[in-house]
């Protein structure tokens, strides 16, 4: 049985343990923020914490979550309380299709908690799993340099 | 309608703006709710450009309402006027230019319906966020208070007149994107995130090349309810939960038996394929003029295989049959034209079919979004009463979208002894740019040529030069020469679909001419800014090219070791935004692109940090296509279908961007979204001929083509 904390919340989502982390946000536990976007590892639209690091969802299977800690994009912050990395983005306007965003605002808060004021090349190396198609990587890196600017609560 | 593509119709009627000229009711571009909303519904779509927002600041400022509340409603076939496709940069032109004149006109009429009411001079009744004021300030009533008078069930007027550019305070200035808060707090927006009662996930089994067709199947077990369905080649697997049909789908392929041919030319023998295979010639532009003998001559050849859109999601559909109607939610460019394909592909009329626009991943032509609309109908057919939602896989989505075609540029230039330009002539060869549906009598879309009673895979059409042409597009240089000649080649076999990419073949013109004029300027050793400054006629584009000079400090660049400075400027489609690249690049192991500065005209702005987000992503995005992008394919199958062999820019690749707007509030708006794409290109491949000495050729610009040039 796949049991885990989603977003502060104990779940049990039922799901085969086979199955990927990614089927059972998306399917069961209905979430729209973690992302298909190849199945591979390869461009980080998947990516969620686990326990505080950044993975891939799109191959972990769910039953390695089981007893741990996940966190996506819909647990970072809300529209009436945001994280102070969406607020940045928001501002900045940090993102032109967007697809690629709920991955990369997941890997720069993993980042931010780790280094908390990081370099511009410490940006670009954590965000160097995600790809974005937009051009719109000038933009986000700025917004995570803002956020740290700001201050990320621990 | 796409104006360009199809031009303004001659029918006689007073002449309107934009596509409220073949859309013209009131009623169909905008409702007022007595909440205090109002409602716009363009044609034209959210591709991640930003368009609804600069189509809600341009209603909101013509009506005299706050930005925040304008809602816009996704284009859907039952209520949306029909503006074809939202493609080539035109959506502010054909969309925002109908919208300004449709809601100049709804103000005007009610305001005018007002003064008749209350006796106050319709030109002394001001409108403040929608309530309209008498001189004294006593209010006389408001849009919100009329909602429900029905003004607006009528013909747009062509006395509107909409405010002078002076007057305008929505418009120009940066509004933030109404689509990005969902974007980044992860709600469901896109088409993706579409979930419907009862809805059933499928996936396409595809065939394992171009061509196959579907022999045995084997039976076997299914994970969960998952079943088989199939019709012709066109294989597909369909159950409750998704992943149980993404494992059926991995299953089901292992089990499937294809005949299989060679059908593609190998990658390799690509660019002798361009220059034989059959083609149809297109004439350009020709200008006859007595030359003296040339001091200098340039031919060159510019070469670049098929290109993919690349986007980071997959392509997705739902749809659902009910017996009678079939709905379809899609991410596709053109919501008309898709479902004039899907009437023949499924032959049915289209009153029984609706289709409505959901956001999907960033979409820079067209992709597979229309394609997978059909898989998803063929298989709902099979499953009435049941939703049914696909998803590509990212080997779908690398490897079966169409392409921006491969393509093959010729160039012969001409110099007297001081450099000037005295001959040009270039001829391209590719297939059609424009695989859309809608157009044709057969349907384009992926699956209509696999089904059992199978529609044949027409041949791409190249768009007319009055739509900026394809092939064609940014083929004529913008610089003065008196002997000109400029032909285009139509390719007549197409062993993939082709079909259109940001920019067309603007990409690979401005490249070719770009690299010519480098080239004489070299050899009438004269600076290639000021051999450019002189043989361009059109102001605005010496304007654009001489402040990304200035902001790029080109004047005072120095020479480094393994290091380069290019430039390159153009006008997109001859007609569109003005664009002037600099790029500075570094040689090491392979090429990067360290800096861009990117100066810009889009005449009228309508929102600036819109707009230099889609200069500076465009110029990102032609920076990864130029440096490492092709397809690669076998004689059977693209094998590129995967990003570990479709390998796109990251983050620690992508460079510094500079980006200045030229402002021309009082000229017409041309449209952003294309406009840096072909003038970064060349500008990265003139950094590399003052970096190395070399003149690349082929596309990419790889180590391996680089050492082809040497």
């Amino acid at each position: 049985m796949v049991r885990f904390e989603l977003n502060g919340a104990a779940v049990a989502p039922e799901i085969e343990e086979d199955a990927t982390l990614l089927a059972a946000l998306r399917g069961p536990l209905g979430l729209s923020g973690p992302r298909f976007g190849c199945g591979a590892e390869q461009c980080g639209a998947c990516v969620v914490l686990l326990d505080g690091a950044p993975v891939f969802a799109c191959t972990l299977p769910a039953a390695a979550a089981t007893g741990r800690r996940v966190e996506t994009v819909e647990g970072l912050g809300t529209p009436e309380a945001p994280h102070p990395l969406q607020r940045a983005f928001l501002e900045l306007q940090a993102g032109q299709c967007g697809f690629c965003l709920s991955g990369i605002l997941m890997a720069a808060a993993a980042l931010l908690h780790r280094v908390p004021r990081p370099s511009e090349a410490q940006v670009r190396e954590a965000l160097d799993p995600h790809l974005c198609r937009c051009g719109a990587h000038n933009r986000i890196i700025r917004a995570v340099l803002r956020a740290a600017e700001e201050g990320v609560a621990a | 309608m796409n104006l360009a593509f199809k031009g303004i119709p001659e029918d006689g009627k007073p002449r309107l703006p934009g596509s409220l000229h073949v859309n013209r009711r009131l009623d169909r571009w905008l409702t007022f709710h007595a909440d205090g909303r109002v409602t716009i519904r363009p044609g034209k779509v959210e591709l991640g450009q930003g368009i609804l927002t600069a189509l809600a600041q341009i209603s909101a400022e013509e009506l005299d309402v706050a930005l925040a509340r304008i809602r816009v409603q996704a284009a859907a076939t039952p209520e949306s006027p029909d503006e074809a496709v939202t493609s080539g940069s035109l959506s502010v032109q054909e969309s925002g230019m109908a919208l300004r004149h449709a809601c100049a006109d709804a103000r005007r009429i009610f305001v005018s319906v007002v003064a008749q009411r209350t006796g106050v001079p319709a030109e002394d009744i001001a409108v403040r966020d929608g309530d309209f004021l008498a001189p004294d300030g006593r209010v006389l009533g408001s849009y919100w208070a009329m909602a429900e008078a029905e003004l607006l069930a009528t013909e747009a007027s062509p006395e509107a007149t909409p405010k002078p550019a002076a007057d305008r305070q929505v418009v120009g200035r940066s509004a933030p994107r109404l689509d990005l808060p969902d974007k980044v707090f992860g709600a469901a927006r896109y088409v993706h995130d579409l979930r419907l009662p009862g809805m059933l996930h499928a996936r396409v089994v595809r065939p394992p090349s171009r061509g196959a067709v579907l022999g045995e199947l084997r039976d076997g077990p299914l994970p969960g309810d998952a079943r088989v369905h199939r019709d012709g080649s066109f294989l597909a697997v369909v159950a409750a939960q998704e992943h149980h049909a993404e494992q059926a789908a991995e299953r089901v392929a292992r089990r499937a038996g294809w005949d299989e041919r060679d059908t593609l030319p190998d990658d390799a023998a690509l660019e002798s394929w361009l220059r034989s295979a059959p083609s149809e010639p297109i004439e350009v532009a020709s200008r006859e003029a007595e030359t003296p003998a040339p001091a200098h001559r340039i031919k060159a050849s510019f070469y670049r295989p098929f290109l993919a859109h690349a986007s980071i999601g997959t392509s997705c559909a739902v749809a659902r049959w009910d017996g009678a109607t079939m709905e379809i939610w899609t991410h596709s460019q053109g919501i008309f034209n898709l479902r004039a394909d899907l009437t023949k592909a499924l032959r049915l009329p289209a009153e029984a079919i609706v289709v409505r626009h959901m956001e999907g991943a960033g979409c820079y032509g067209h992709n597979g979004a229309d394609d997978v609309a059909l898989d998803a109908a063929l298989v709902a057919r099979a499953n009435p009463g049941h939703p049914v939602r696909i998803l590509w896989s990212r080997a779908e989505e690398l490897g079966w979208s169409p392409f921006s075609p491969a393509m093959l540029v010729e160039v012969e230039a001409e110099a007297d002894a001081g450099g000037t330009l005295q001959r040009w002539s270039q001829q391209g060869w590719s297939n059609g740019h424009s695989g859309r549906p809608g157009r044709g009598k057969d349907p384009t879309l992926l699956a209509a040529s696999m089904l059992a009673e199978p529609f044949p895979v027409p041949l791409s059409i190249n768009p007319p030069a009055a739509g900026g042409g394809g092939i064609q597009r940014n083929a004529v240089p913008p610089y003065r020469v008196p002997a000109l000649d400029v032909r285009a080649h139509r390719l007549l076999e197409m062993p993939v679909r082709a079909s259109a990419l940001r920019g067309l073949g603007a990409l690979v013109n401005v490249w070719a001419i770009e690299s010519v004029m480098d080239e004489i300027a070299t050899l009438a050793a004269e600076d290639p800014l000021a051999h450019r400054l002189r043989h361009l006629d059109d102001a605005r584009a010496r304007d654009v090219l001489s402040e990304a000079a200035r902001m790029a400090g080109w004047a005072t660049r120095e020479k480094q070791e393994g290091r380069g400075f290019g430039l390159a400027v153009s006008r997109y489609k001859g007609t569109g935004a003005y664009c002037a690249a600099v790029a500075e690049i570094e040689a090491a192991e392979r090429i990067f692109c360290r800096r861009l500065w990117l100066a810009c005209d889009v005449g009228e702005a309508i929102n600036p940090d819109g707009i230099a987000n889609q200069v500076e992503g465009g110029a990102i995005q032609a920076t990864s296509m130029c440096l490492m992008e092709a397809v690669r394919h076998d004689t059977r199958t693209v094998t590129s279908d995967a990003w570990e062999r479709y390998p796109i820019l990251r983050f620690s690749e992508v460079p510094q961007v500079e980006v200045t707007m030229v402002s021309r509030p009082e000229a017409p708006p041309l449209g952003a979204g294309e406009c840096s794409l072909g003038p970064t290109i060349a500008a990265i491949a003139n950094a590399i001929a003052d970096a190395l000495g070399v003149r690349v050729r082929h596309w990419p610009f790889t180590p391996d083509n680089l050492s082809r040039a040497m």
